[in-house]
């Protein structure tokens, strides 16, 4: 296998973008991509999008982005995962790349949930329609279940929960791609009307629109293009069942988990080697599961996390120091790829006030649905 | 919903049939022909007891639009004798005392209506065991 850069970026802001299509959003961020890195074609073109079919009726995304994007010709195929399209988008640029059938990939994610959507539904199409969506249950209400059942096992608190809320938004405001660049502060999360018990809604990431690209090429020929490439080393993908009540431990997000193994043992790292890490904060609960599956935090710590400052910029491990889904926005398509940019920033010491001091390892961990899929990439900067 | 899908869950929805693997004595809940757990292709046919206890739960306050006139509602993932597992609304009480480890019967309930079409579609509800 060859190794893998990112050597250029691009993401439109993410929030609620009326005036732009799906097709703006994606031309948009593909563009900037390519501009970064002086790049004029790409041979291939991932396109990571949860449902376009859903949100705006529009499928058969690959040769429309392409075509938008003056590109009709090129190889270009749309990628399915849920939540988790875009770190999948990302994963199949790499391997292409990598096993040498392409030297210019660009990977993507977009996303339009603003266009009148029953958001609710289309969302929950991710969760096992026959076992869960037809009894009655909600996106959020599937995370309030994990979030329960984590809180059954262990001293998890709501506040422990409404902290990650708070860190995300302090380091949001800082981000001006961000859709919430404003702090909240405890007691508005505390106070915030209640989802699902014990979820409120400012443990919710929000509604967004938004597009993300990265361009990838060998890391031999990255020079071409940008004097500070960051190298893909690790990359796993893993799945678990589908429906909640399948699951051995509905507090355990075993996907996570194996994607994370599997990234570790190709990068040959531990998790005590990674120093910045963006990670799926869908909702809060999430963030502090995930933290503890990829092996960041051990369990205690990673629930205190928020609260001590330990995750926060400038703590031992920051997380989402791009305000996570929950500030940055989740235009759900778009996150793995907006993800992986923070990290790409973090790395070349691009990220301006969100800046983890000689960050040289970096990690993202993307899941679909309630944790049925999860993708993580861990990057170097060279 | 179309009705088509509908009809093929009955033995489901309406019997809570799952399946026993011979090899491992996993239950799966709906039936399978694959075990979960071990992949064995030999499974017995086995009805699930009508009572369970709550894994875990949660209270809906922002429901579906099929299901806005019931909420705020409890949702529980039930684990029977037999060791499945199902979702569940749990209805017939208060659902803020509805907590891991609550005791439940399974009940014959309509669920929801299909599409426009209004065609009623059943299933089976946990209310508390003596509520
Ligand atoms: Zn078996």
């Amino acid at each position: 296998m060859r190794e893998v850069a990112i050597v250029g970026a691009g993401m439109t802001r993410f929030g609620e973008l009326w005036q732009s299509s799906l097709r703006d959003l994606f031309v948009e961020a593909a563009d900037e991509a390519l501009r970064a890195a002086g790049a004029d074609h790409v041979d291939s073109i991932f396109v990571g999008n949860m449902s376009g079919g859903q949100f705006v009726g529009q499928e058969h995304l690959g040769p429309l982005m392409a075509d938008h994007l003056g590109m009709a010709g090129v190889a270009a195929t749309r990628v399915e995962s849920a939540c988790a399209s875009g770190g999948v988008a990302l994963r199949l640029g790499f391997i292409e790349v990598a096993s040498g059938m392409s030297d210019l990939v660009l990977a993507t994610g977009v996303e339009k949930m603003t266009d009148g959507a029953d958001v609710t539904n289309v969302l929950a199409s991710a969760a096992d329609q026959e076992n869960e969506v037809y009894h009655g249950i909600t996106f959020p209400g599937l995370y309030a279940m994990i979030a329960r059942a984590y809180m059954t096992e262990n001293d998890l608190t709501e506040e422990d929960i409404s902290w990650v809320a708070v860190k995300n938004h302090k380091h949001g405001a800082m981000n001006p791609k961000a859709q919430f660049q404003h702090e909240v502060t405890l007691e508005q999360v505390m106070n915030s009307t209640m989802v699902s018990d014990p979820l409120r809604l400012l443990h919710c990431s929000p509604v967004s629109d938004g597009a993300a690209a990265v361009l990838l090429c060998p890391l031999e020929q990255a020079r071409k293009y940008t004097d500070r490439p960051v190298r893909i080393v690790g990359s796993g993908l893993a799945t678990a069942p589908m429906a909640l009540a399948h699951r051995p431990d509905p507090a355990r997000l075993d996907a996570v988990a194996r994607s994370a193994e599997r990234a570790y043992g190709m990068a040959h790292v531990t998790p005590g080697d990674i120093q910045v890490a963006e990670v799926h904060d869908c909702f809060s609960i999430a963030e502090i599961c995930c933290i503890e599956a990829l092996g960041l935090l051990e369990r205690e710590a990673a629930v205190k996390g928020a609260v001590t400052g330990c995750t926060a910029l400038g703590g031992r491990i920051p997380v989402n120091t791009s305000g996570g889904l929950k500030a940055k926005g989740h235009p759900v398509g778009a996150t793995g790829i907006a993800q992986t940019i923070e990290i790409f920033e973090q790395l070349r010491g691009e990220a301006g006030d969100r800046q983890v001091e000689g960050a040289r390892l970096g990690l993202t961990q993307n899941m679909g649905g309630s944790g049925a899929s999860s993708v993580v990439h861990i990057f170097e900067g060279v | 919903m179309p009705s088509p899908r509908y009809w093929r869950e009955i033995p489901n929805r309406f019997r809570l049939e799952a399946a026993r693997c011979t090899g491992c004595g996993t239950v799966a809940f709906p039936a399978r022909t694959i075990c979960p757990k071990c992949r064995g292709r030999e499974l017995e046919s086995v009805r699930l007891s009508r009572h369970g206890k709550v894994v875990t739960s949660t209270v809906v306050r922002v429901a579906p639009d099929e299901f806005m006139m019931e909420a705020p509602y409890a949702m529980a993932v039930i684990e029977t004798p037999e060791g499945a597992r199902l979702m569940t609304q749990v209805v017939d009480c208060d659902p803020d005392t509805v907590g891991p480890g609550m005791e439940v019967d399974l009940v014959f309930r309509l669920i929801r209506k299909e599409d426009h079409g209004g065609i009623l579609c059943y299933g089976h509800k946990a209310v508390p065991v003596g509520g």
